[in-house]
């Protein structure tokens, strides 16, 4: 094997036509990040991205929490090649960070047995007559934005700036284990220094916060969140990383995978909730963002359109520092423009007060 | 083209012993050295293990050796092209300097290993992590100091880096480092009595004369702290120095701290001209080093009439070794020109 | 609080930057041979409690080290002080008057055993 320095590690990125693969679990928790990324690539970068209707799930944390066998995985990733296939599609584009992680590590399997390969299209062909092929470029949305992170810059009308000291905000960045420690050295950076959240937060104005525990998982872990007994060590590790990063006064935290965005968000409901702890300033919680959501209140996005609203660590201090104008009164209207009603306050956790 | 008795290829330990040793016995010796200074890595050595021999002592004592009537010294020039005509040996250095000789001795040496391959130890990027080779300087001039200018309160030296470590291609021990661990932070106790020092290490490998008698000192006489476990993450904390993780392997058990300066006890690979020369010639073994035609009976001969191997362009030596190591080398020339004029 | 039906779990690393490491210090003035531990083990095989109890000097002393003091009160309960691991140290360490001396230290720290 070549040696090579992680300074030399690139993600290889079509220019255009792209596949994507809605996640399964994100269009749940961040309810506007997809819309807004297809919405991005295809009216302010004008190029041509498909959002296909029959899309299932990869089925990945099924199978990485060991529950879905890996040659029914590897036919459901089948069946996904099979619809960008047959929407005339080789650039495939998953949402979603495990998808990610396994779509590559299915091809990998398939280029190191291809007898495996020849199995699954027998497989899928047998089940529903379907045939594909394996596509010629896989990159994560992420890769994507930070391809044209420059252009993006260019259409912006906020920068990652305090608006109030003129300082640049100081982010959190926080890569999922499936983007970069399957293949490290085939996304720019590699595992340990990756440079994709990083490039966008430099170039949109912001300061990465250099932590101890920075590289440190989420503690996600698929089994581990999922039984209740687990849930222990499974929240002790984000516990671990807001604990190491609150010192350096963090604004927000980026991330590009949904368990990480989520456990990094709802976990600080649950040590507030149980431990009485926060993080933020003044009894609140430090804003954790998807990628797609910064780039959109950045480029003037309304907040509530993007979902933000849906977070449990609420944001309008951050958007308060970024110069960023809502209106409070629309943040739980519905697309109708019916008011949905308001959650229920955390006990510990504080939020912005309106008077 | 310019005539000589042996041509040696490196102005190190290895090059500058065996060609002492050959002009000692009447033979015409050219002496080529890629760099402007000679000694190779002894250059930047400030003590050697296991005894705290000046180094400065061995530079003016191989310096004194290189002023031997019999030979003629090259700085600057790096061989280019080393080839075999008729019964000679043809070597051409990028200066433009060709000579001719029935002998090549191969004393190119080696290099350290470049520790930026290892990412998770953040070489290259925090400032507070080093080399054992940049340690080394500092002890040199007295002045061990972090990025700041301050005076670090813990170091920690870390064994194995680019050694034993697959990641990087290296199976191999590179045998000096766990000594040369001890002798480090005996200098920086010496130096900072009041400095903490910690040694990472996977196994202690003590395998010279007097080097377990050293490790003991270091632990009786000099306080430093030996932990069984591999550092694998630094990270830097809000006050600029260095988080560094390993598990302490004895206790089973995960273990951090804060350090100022992690050293890394980086390791011995084939140097870039034993690599390239070896390639040219055809006696590379295994990592590039050079292949002798007998480890155990041959060890300075190769498979080539006339071509001649000595020193850490073999295998990772200690100092003495090298220097043994250049005389028996001397010792094969030298019977090898008489065969030849019989 | 809330009682979710789990709590989050402590940290298990040892925090040097954060472990007293004074009491250390101070079997090594009385017990100055405790620095030349390597840890080789020799101690436990041969040590009478060992083979009937979780007792293990090794691991004892070298929590001690790493100032991780709890359990290790009841831990050095069960040693007979029989100074059989002295015999065998290759390094001379006063495997014994260690013992000894790390149940005065804990002792004053409050760290009680359950006798």
């Amino acid at each position: 094997m070549k040696k090579q320095y992680w300074t030399e590690y690139e993600s290889k990125v079509a220019d255009d036509h792209y596949y994507y693969e809605r996640s399964c679990i994100r269009q749940s928790f961040f309810t506007g990040s997809e819309e807004v990324f297809i919405n991005i690539v295809r009216d302010l970068l004008g190029k041509d991205i498909a959002d296909d209707m029959n899309l299932h799930t990869c089925s990945g944390i099924g199978y990485y929490s060991g529950v879905v066998p890996l040659d029914t995985t590897m036919t459901v990733v089948a069946r996904l090649f099979a619809l960008m296939t047959e929407a005339g599609y080789k650039n495939f584009v998953p949402s979603c960070i495990t998808s990610f992680g396994l779509v590559n590590e299915v091809v990998d399997m398939w280029h190191h047995f291809p007898e495996k390969l020849e199995q699954i299209r027998g497989y899928l062909k047998e089940a529903n007559g379907k045939e594909f092929d394996v596509p010629e470029n896989i990159a994560h949305p992420c890769d994507i934005i930070y391809k044209y992170r420059k252009e993006l810059k260019e259409k912006m009308k906020y920068s990652l700036t305090n608006v109030h000291t003129g300082k640049p905000l100081k982010v959190v960045e926080h890569i999922g284990c499936h983007y970069a420690k399957i293949f490290p050295r085939q996304v720019k950076g590699g595992a340990e220094f990756p440079q994709v959240l990083v490039g966008m937060i430099q170039e949109w104005g912001g300061e990465v916060v250099d932590y101890p525990e920075r590289r440190h998982c989420c503690g996600f872990g698929f089994s581990q969140y999922m039984v209740l007994a687990n849930r222990g060590y499974s929240a002790a590790n984000s516990k671990k990383k807001l604990e190491s990063m609150q010192p350096f006064k963090p604004d927000f935290i980026l991330a590009n995978c949904p368990g990480c965005t989520m456990f990094m968000d709802r976990w600080q409901y649950t040590i507030a909730e149980t431990e009485g702890i926060t993080y933020g300033e003044n009894g609140m919680g430090i804003p954790v963002l998807t990628y797609e959501e910064l780039a959109a209140i950045l480029l003037g996005y309304n907040p509530w359109d993007v979902g933000l609203q849906t977070h449990q660590v609420q944001v309008e201090p951050l958007l308060d520092k970024m110069g960023i104008k809502y209106d409070p009164k629309d943040k739980y209207v519905g697309k109708s423009g019916a008011f949905l009603g308001e959650p229920e306050k955390p006990t510990h956790l504080k939020v912005k007060a309106y008077e | 083209m310019n005539k000589a008795d042996v041509v040696v290829i490196g102005g190190g330990p290895a090059g500058i012993e065996a060609a002492y040793n050959l002009a000692r016995d009447n033979h015409k010796v050219v002496l080529v050295e890629k760099e402007k200074e000679i000694f190779g890595h002894m250059q930047t050595a400030y003590t050697l293990f296991p005894n705290f021999q000046d180094a400065s002592e061995i530079r003016s004592s191989l310096l004194q050796k290189t002023k031997h009537g019999n030979i003629t010294l090259y700085n600057n020039s790096e061989v280019t092209q080393v080839s075999r005509e008729n019964d000679f040996w043809r070597v051409q250095t990028i200066n433009g300097l060709d000579f001719i000789a029935p002998a090549v001795l191969l004393a190119s040496g080696f290099k350290t290993f470049d520790a930026r391959y290892k990412e998770e130890l953040g070489y290259g990027i925090y400032k507070g992590v080093i080399t054992s080779v940049e340690f080394e300087e500092m002890l040199k001039v007295g002045k061990i100091q972090t990025a700041n200018g301050e005076k670090p309160r813990r170091i920690a030296f870390l064994n194995c880096v680019g050694s034993r470590d697959e990641k990087v291609g290296n199976h191999y021990c590179s045998r000096v480092c766990c000594i040369n661990a001890v002798k480090l932070s005996i200098e920086a106790k010496k130096q900072l009595p009041e400095v903490e020092a910690y040694c990472f290490y996977m196994d202690i490998r003590m395998s010279g004369q007097f080097y377990e008698e050293l490790y003991r000192k270091s632990q009786e006489d000099f306080d430093v702290n030996y932990i069984r476990g591999r550092i694998s993450e630094v990270a830097p904390t809000i006050d600029n120095r260095l988080q560094v993780k390993c598990e302490d392997t004895l206790s089973q058990t995960p273990l951090k701290m804060t350090v100022d300066l992690l050293v890394l006890m980086i390791g011995i690979e084939a140097s870039e001209g034993t690599a390239r020369i070896g390639e040219q010639v055809g006696v590379n073994g295994e990592y590039n080093f050079s292949k002798s035609i007998s480890l155990h009976t041959a060890d300075n001969k190769t498979k080539h009439q006339g071509f001649f191997l000595a020193g850490t362009c073999k295998r990772p030596l200690t100092v003495p070794e090298t220097m043994a190591d250049a005389r028996a080398a001397a010792l094969e020339i030298d019977l090898y020109l008489k065969s030849l004029s019989q | 609080m809330k009682d979710l039906g789990f709590s989050i779990s402590q940290s298990r690393t040892i925090d040097l930057d954060k472990s007293d490491l004074s009491a250390y210090r101070r079997v090594v003035e009385k017990v100055p041979s405790a620095k030349l531990c390597l840890m080789c083990g020799a101690c436990t095989a041969t040590c009478t409690a060992r083979n009937h109890t979780d007792f293990n000097f090794r691991k004892v002393h070298l929590l001690f080290r790493r100032g991780q003091f709890e359990g290790l009160a009841e831990e050095l309960d069960k040693c007979m002080l029989c100074g059989k691991c002295r015999l065998v140290c290759n390094r001379g360490v006063n495997t014994r008057a260690i013992i000894y001396n790390m149940r005065i230290i804990l002792e004053n720290l409050n760290y009680k055993s359950i006798k």
